[in-house]
């Protein structure tokens, strides 16, 4: 923390709740202006690169899982996707699709969680989902049927909805019969209702005005809305064109640096702030989502997508940087994912083998998949047995993190602005602008510690 | 937590989740339990529970679910503080009841761990072990698993509620798979399986899915692990190989078992 100054005083407010992880946050006002926001993440060190090392080329999957138990199929796809680059292996045809159709499982539970648990009861005035079922009890049994039928996905394919067992290297241990995936058909049949009424009912949430600020980073993938795979594109803030880097140069584009008092790495992309997740997806890829998913985004008022290959003189779409109407894309996102997963149902073959073969060798591979929250990237090195010599995992919140502190500032500033001085307000103001990003920091015990420091005590203004 | 639609009886037991070093999936676990969900918000106060509500309420608790190992040295102040707030303590999951796969540090060099990861290693706050809550505090009662399975979750809340013991069988991944009608991995096919050394509490999803069991439920209440190494060895599996096989989500249980370090299969006799 920042050693206070003479006349400053410091304001505690315990947790940070309906978030993943722990933080501190430090404000430092002076004469009215946020001089400093800072989100001290405290995430216990687990150290997963470390103990990684010496191990296996078949582990990854099932060690980085345990990284997250919100988004373990992000994990275990993106460390196949990088073993597999190092050992020269390629996972395509039905094996590819039964990896997107799991990965749609994860998507749908996870970002109905979100929009129902976490986030919905900012909009509504509540402290949770329980409290919000008093007067909103179908909103939150929809919520929950939503939510189940993206963890039927994940069940199904993997055996259980949080570290499941069936992902392997090269595809699966065992592949579903289309028979077995009848069933799942029919619920998400229902799901696919349940989403367009989740759309419609976040469409009318009241979304104070916002802008991010920061430069947007997605996967992108020819023809379709990349989850499980693609090329990271940046559509940066301002006026300056998109751009694509191979995957294989992530880490001189995205880099980590540490700073004190926080466990977790602060990236910067090619210098800047940059934000990944659901706001930079649907700009980098929007145009890519299905009509179904596109005409959702419209009555959500989500404005049409730009399109990155618009010709010249075409309109370049509307890139939407409000973080508070990230859950509408979120919204729109589990639309798209129940629909994706009916059509990768009905496409099905299975095939010959559950998985190919995934021999070590040694060498190094790079491996991205679009996690809920945003990009999740993984390097490996291998020696000649496929042992691990060296890991290198980048999470999403850890990319965001500058794009939080940076709306952490804004918000804040602009409740000062308005008059909102008290603690309690912009306590307030600091979770929902926290919450928006839905940061996953794979975690410790929730708190947040709101330390505002101030020259002086400005006097209360009475709002009107 | 406010009162749902339910009618409510006068004193619900208040419950609180808490977490240590861990990933959440056991938490969130709770929150899968969409049919049950409000239902048990109807017989518990949900007093603390941060991932899910902003509503918190200070102790003393009735039942606390704890989940994650004690790693840093704010852990160890607050386990006991959550043990004193608590009536009955109960541990979910591997990392709460064996220090989780984050013990794997309790075999090797944490500042060459830290070294590993951090630049500045002196700005982070850890100790040199991950450690499950037994081993700092009394606790009721340790559900395994990495994850912990839901139905075994909705029964140790269920017989809090009913005051009786937890029936959450002791014995094998091995009387599952039979009573699910699974082929035999290892005999079928080879495939080394820690099924018969292993807790009971997956269903035998692993089998089930085609693939040997990796232990993430940690040893079973009686083992004869020294029996298993031939088999093991048999199918394939060098010394290395088996030292990772058991040394992973439950390295310290195991090791406890086996009698020996992760990376050695020597000493044979289970401790």
């Amino acid at each position: 923390m920042s050693e206070p100054v003479t006349g400053s005083r410091v304001l505690r407010v315990p947790a940070l709740t309906r978030v993943e992880g722990e933080a501190a946050l430090h404000l430092r006002i002076h004469d009215g202006t946020v001089t400093e926001a800072r989100l001290d993440i405290y995430e216990p060190p687990r150290f997963f690169e470390a103990f990684l090392r010496g191990r296996a080329h078949t582990e990854p999957p099932d060690l980085t899982s345990r990284i997250c138990g919100i988004c373990p199929v992000a994990y275990q796809l993106s460390a196949c996707r990088a073993v597999e680059n190092a050992c020269g292996a390629v996972v395509d045809g039905q094996l590819a699709a039964l990896r997107r159709l799991l990965y749609c499982g994860e998507w749908i539970e996870s970002q109905t969680l979100h929009i129902h648990l976490l986030h919905a009861p900012d909009f509504l005035g509540h402290d949770d989902m329980i409290s919000m079922s008093r007067s909103h009890l179908a909103h939150v049994e929809r919520g929950l049927r939503l939510k189940q039928s993206g963890n039927a996905i994940v069940e199904l394919l993997g055996g259980r909805a949080i570290h499941p067992v069936n992902v392997r290297l090269g595809g699966f241990h065992r592949t579903p019969t289309r028979a077995e995936l009848r069933p799942l058909a029919e619920r998400l049949r229902t799901a696919l209702d349940d989403a367009w009424d989740t759309v419609r009912w976040v469409a009318g949430f009241d979304f104070p005005d916002a802008e991010c600020t920061a430069d947007l980073l997605a996967l992108a993938e020819t023809g379709t809305y990349a989850i499980e795979s693609g090329v990271p594109t940046v559509l940066p803030y301002g006026d300056e064109p998109p751009r694509s880097f191979p995957l294989r140069d992530f880490r001189d584009h995205v880099t980590e640096e540490q700073v004190p008092h926080s466990t977790a790495l602060h990236s910067r992309l090619d210098g800047r702030r940059h934000l990944t997740g659901s706001l930079a997806r649907y700009a980098v890829n929007g145009h890519l989502l299905s009509p179904l998913a596109l005409a959702a985004a419209r009555e959500a008022g989500l404005g049409d997508p730009p399109l990155r290959s618009a010709a010249p003189g075409a309109g370049r779409g509307e890139v939407c940087r409000n973080p508070y109407r990230s859950i509408l894309v979120r919204a729109v996102e589990v639309l798209y994912a129940v629909e994706e997963a009916l059509r990768i149902i009905a496409e099905y073959e299975r095939p010959a083998h559950p998985h190919v073969e995934v021999p070590a060798r040694a060498g190094a591979g790079h491996g991205a998949t679009e996690a809920p929250r945003g990009l999740l990237y993984h390097h490996y090195a291998l020696d000649g047995q496929g042992r691990i010599t060296d890991a290198c995992i980048v999470p999403p919140t850890a990319q965001n993190q500058g794009a939080i502190e940076e709306d952490l500032r804004r918000l804040v500033q602009g409740g000062l602005d308005r008059g909102e001085d008290s603690e309690a307000e912009l306590t307030r103001l600091c979770e929902r602008a926290v919450r928006n990003h839905d940061p996953c920091i794979s975690c410790s015990a929730h708190f947040l510690d709101l330390k505002i420091e101030r020259p002086f005590r400005q006097p209360w203004r009475v709002r009107c | 937590m406010s009162t749902p639609t339910t009618p409510q009886p006068p004193h619900r037991p208040r419950l609180g989740v808490f977490k240590f070093a861990s990933c959440d999936g056991c938490q969130l676990t709770l929150l899968n339990c969409e049919d049950e969900l409000i239902g048990i918000a109807g017989e518990l106060e949900i007093a603390h529970f941060l991932e899910a509500s902003s509503d918190i309420a200070p102790g003393p608790y009735d039942l606390a679910l704890v989940e994650g190992s004690v790693s840093t040295p704010e852990h160890l102040e607050r386990v006991r503080r959550i043990r004193a707030d608590s009536r009955h303590l109960v541990t979910i999951g591997a990392c709460a009841t064996a220090g989780g796969v984050q013990a794997l540090r309790n075999y090797a060099d944490v500042e060459e761990y830290l070294a590993t990861v951090y630049a500045r290693p002196d700005y982070i706050e850890t100790l040199a072990t991950s450690t499950p809550i037994s081993a700092h505090v009394p606790v009721d009662f340790e559900l395994r698993g990495c994850p912990i399975d839901r139905g075994q979750l909705i029964e140790v809340i269920t017989a809090f509620l009913a005051g009786r013991k937890p029936g959450i069988p002791n014995h094998a991944v091995c009387f599952a798979c039979k009573r699910r009608g699974n082929v035999c991995v290892t005999v079928a096919h080879g495939t080394p399986c820690l099924g018969p050394v292993t807790h009971a509490g997956c269903g035998a999803l692993c089998p089930t899915y085609g693939r040997g069991c990796y232990g993430c439920f940690g040893p079973a209440g009686t083992t004869n692990l020294p029996a298993l190494l031939p088999i093991l060895r048999r199918d394939g599996m060098g010394d290395d190989d088996i030292g990772r096989f058991l040394h992973t989500f439950n390295v310290t249980a195991f090791t406890a078992v086996a009698g020996q370090e992760p990376g050695t299969t020597e000493g044979e006799d289970p401790v």
